[in-house]
């Protein structure tokens, strides 16, 4: 071809090529992802070094070498059999009960695992995106469980069920109850609180704006003390809530401030227009907020939520300082029986706690990427 | 007809059926010290079809969102379908409902269908039952010519159908008087027929239709009247045919040689 001639015009089309073994399957991967370059391969090597050292160490210390069963700490002590024992498992089944209902009575204990099935079949109606009657999914979650968790977690003898005060609650109810309100109070409260500093009404914006500071300038502890300490002082004590109420109204007020930081973050990415689109089609505020706003703010705060929810869910523990026997609280005082007392006691029951916390944040992280996941499919296709 | 509405001092009119159906009177609007709307004064009949062009920052988008109350003012009067607008909030938003708007970037509400979108406002602000308002909103998207879109979610349709839907949106509201701010700006340009074709045929229905464009051939087809905005004021107002072959003010003729090439 001469080098003036410019024009050019394809007489037959171009083939269609498989792409290269080196760019696909198993072995592109590994290439493309462990050993790409130096650095990359360095590290891919340190971190299959690190694999090799820790994980056996972990499963011979929790899993092989570990105790299933006994009595008491004679089980889980050095022995000529048993030179090294590994974690003691035998004292979390033997003091599991406790982990669980706290000093609940054992003859009421149906009724806490009552309870945890309701709020069970409450959540999976509600996470379940697909299930059917999804709005009286949501009533039964926010208006039927609260009441008959209160009927049957508390007592009322009137209907068979005996008193059973908060003082007895303990481990993982109350943790879970604590999470559970903290978790579905603080959302729509922070919803509120976030509406209210955006408000045209100076009185509401200062009140919320006065609200999320402080609360947010203050730990948790201190409020908590508050709530506990500093409330009876003021109350009269007949009407003086109880003690539990009392810490719970405390978590879902922090928590409150917290989401509503999440949820201003959120309405602030919603361009003006779409505020103005719903305005000029005769919504009015709560409509528009409710119907165009908020469901596009949380979606796209959504994974800021659950963080929020997490960082809640592990903040339960401090409670303990006021007194209530949470999970955590439950493991403190089971470690210290000296019928289990062995070197391997409390290295078991921090596990066991660190399996409860991790399985519940790691599920609802999970579940929120789920989320997450599907609205993005729905939307941008 | 081309001076029907020009007298600067109409008064406001109350009673069932109003005369006009937008007066705006002695409007002055400040943003911060900028006066972006200067004594502006018009009325305008039921069912005209206005065109209001001029220059970029030349307060024409300002005054079309003071009908709707989309952008408050300081001083003066603005009145729609013998309806005042003050800070009343019942009536801005009775104002609205009867008060179509398209925007320039359509603002379509994402988190929902395209039939959603058009629903929205019938089942919420008019009460109308789930059915009906479907039923109603997939006449209006045939209308505007996509009904085969309904499922879909606006991300998923180009400029142009996005913009068709915002005005089956607006119509689903049955209302009496429609706003365009704009509404080709932001299209890219194979799409802006399709959307001036729909306005045209919208036209043809007798709506009174307010249109914020610099699409010249619509205003001359379709307008009865065109305003002139520059700097906040009414320039001009006159019928296309005068107001192209003969503008009267200095500013217009420029303005008309630049669009106009």
């Amino acid at each position: 071809m001469a080098a003036t001639d410019h024009a050019y015009m394809r007489d037959a089309p171009a083939q269609l090529l498989p792409a290269p073994v080196a760019s696909t399957g198993v072995l592109g991967w590994v290439r493309a992802n462990l050993l790409s370059s130096p650095v990359n391969f360095a590290l891919t090597v340190i971190c299959i070094a690190a694999i090799v050292w820790v994980v056996p160490a972990l499963l011979r210390f929790f899993i092989f070498d570990a105790v299933w069963s006994g009595a008491d700490r004679e089980a889980c002590l050095p022995s000529a059999q048993r030179p090294e024992p590994g974690a003691c498992w035998a004292f979390v089944r033997v003091w599991g009960s406790y982990f669980v209902y706290g000093f609940y009575p054992v003859s009421e204990r149906w009724r806490v695992d009552l309870f945890f099935a309701l709020l069970a079949f409450g959540i999976a109606w509600l996470a379940w995106l697909g299930a059917p009657r999804r709005d009286l999914g949501a009533i039964y979650f926010f208006i039927v469980l609260p009441i008959l968790s209160y009927i049957l977690l508390s007592g009322v003898p009137m209907i068979g069920l005996p008193d059973v005060p908060t003082s007895l609650w303990g481990g993982i109810l109350v943790t879970i109850v604590v999470a559970t309100v903290g978790i579905v109070a603080s959302l729509p409260l922070g919803i509120l609180l976030a509406l209210g500093r955006r408000s045209a009404m100076p009185a509401v914006r200062l009140a919320s704006i006065t609200f999320i500071e402080f609360v947010r300038g203050v730990p948790l502890i201190t409020v908590l003390f508050m709530a506990s300490v500093m409330l009876p002082l003021f109350v009269p004590d007949p009407f003086a809530p109880d003690k539990l109420v009392r810490a719970l109204i405390g978590v879902a007020l922090f928590a409150s401030a917290y989401m509503a930081e999440v949820v201003r973050g959120g309405l602030l990415s919603i361009p003006r227009g779409q505020y103005e689109a719903a305005q000029a089609l005769g919504l009015s505020y709560w409509r528009m907020m409710i119907l165009v706003i908020l469901p596009q703010a949380l979606r796209v705060t959504l994974p800021n939520i659950v963080n929020t929810f997490i960082g809640l869910f592990k903040d339960t523990t401090l409670v303990f300082i006021v007194g209530i026997f949470d999970f955590l609280r439950t493991i403190e005082a089971a470690r210290g029986d000296p019928h289990w007392a062995t070197p391997v006691t409390s290295v078991t029951g921090y596990a066991f706690a660190a399996v409860f916390y991790f399985v519940c944040c790691y599920g609802m992280s999970r579940y929120s990427r789920n989320v997450e996941a599907r609205l993005a499919r729905a939307q941008r296709r | 007809m081309a001076d029907a509405g020009m007298t600067n001092a109409a008064k406001p009119s109350g009673g069932e059926k109003a005369q006009w159906a937008v007066e705006i009177i002695a409007l002055n609007k400040w943003y911060g010290d900028f006066h972006v709307l200067r004594d502006v004064n018009l009325t305008v009949s039921r069912g005209e079809r206005i065109v209001i062009c001029g220059p970029s920052g030349s307060g024409k988008s300002t005054m079309l969102r003071c009908i709707n109350r989309l952008e408050n003012w300081q001083r003066g009067r603005v009145v729609v379908d013998g309806k005042e607008l003050t800070d009343d909030a019942k009536q801005i938003l009775a104002v609205r409902r009867d008060v179509g708007m398209v925007f320039q970037q359509f603002n379509l509400f994402p988190h929902l269908t395209v039939l959603e979108n058009c629903t929205l406002a019938p089942i919420w602000v008019r009460r109308m039952p789930k059915k009906d308002a479907e039923e109603l909103a997939t006449r209006y998207l045939k209308r505007v010519r996509i009904p085969e879109q309904a499922l879909k979610y606006p991300s998923q349709l180009s400029g142009g159908q996005q913009q068709r839907v915002a005005i089956a949106r607006a119509l689903c509201m049955s209302p009496q008087i429609m706003l365009f701010d704009e509404p080709t700006s932001a299209l890219d340009p194979e799409m802006v027929k399709e959307v001036l074709d729909t306005m045209v045929e919208l036209a043809g229905s007798g709506i009174t239709m307010l249109v914020v464009t610099h699409e010249m051939g619509f205003a001359r087809q379709v307008a009865n009247r065109i305003i002139f905005m520059a700097d906040g004021q009414i320039v001009e107002i006159n019928e296309p045919k005068a107001f192209f072959e003969h503008p009267q003010h200095e500013r217009t003729r420029l303005f008309l040689r630049q669009i106009l090439h």
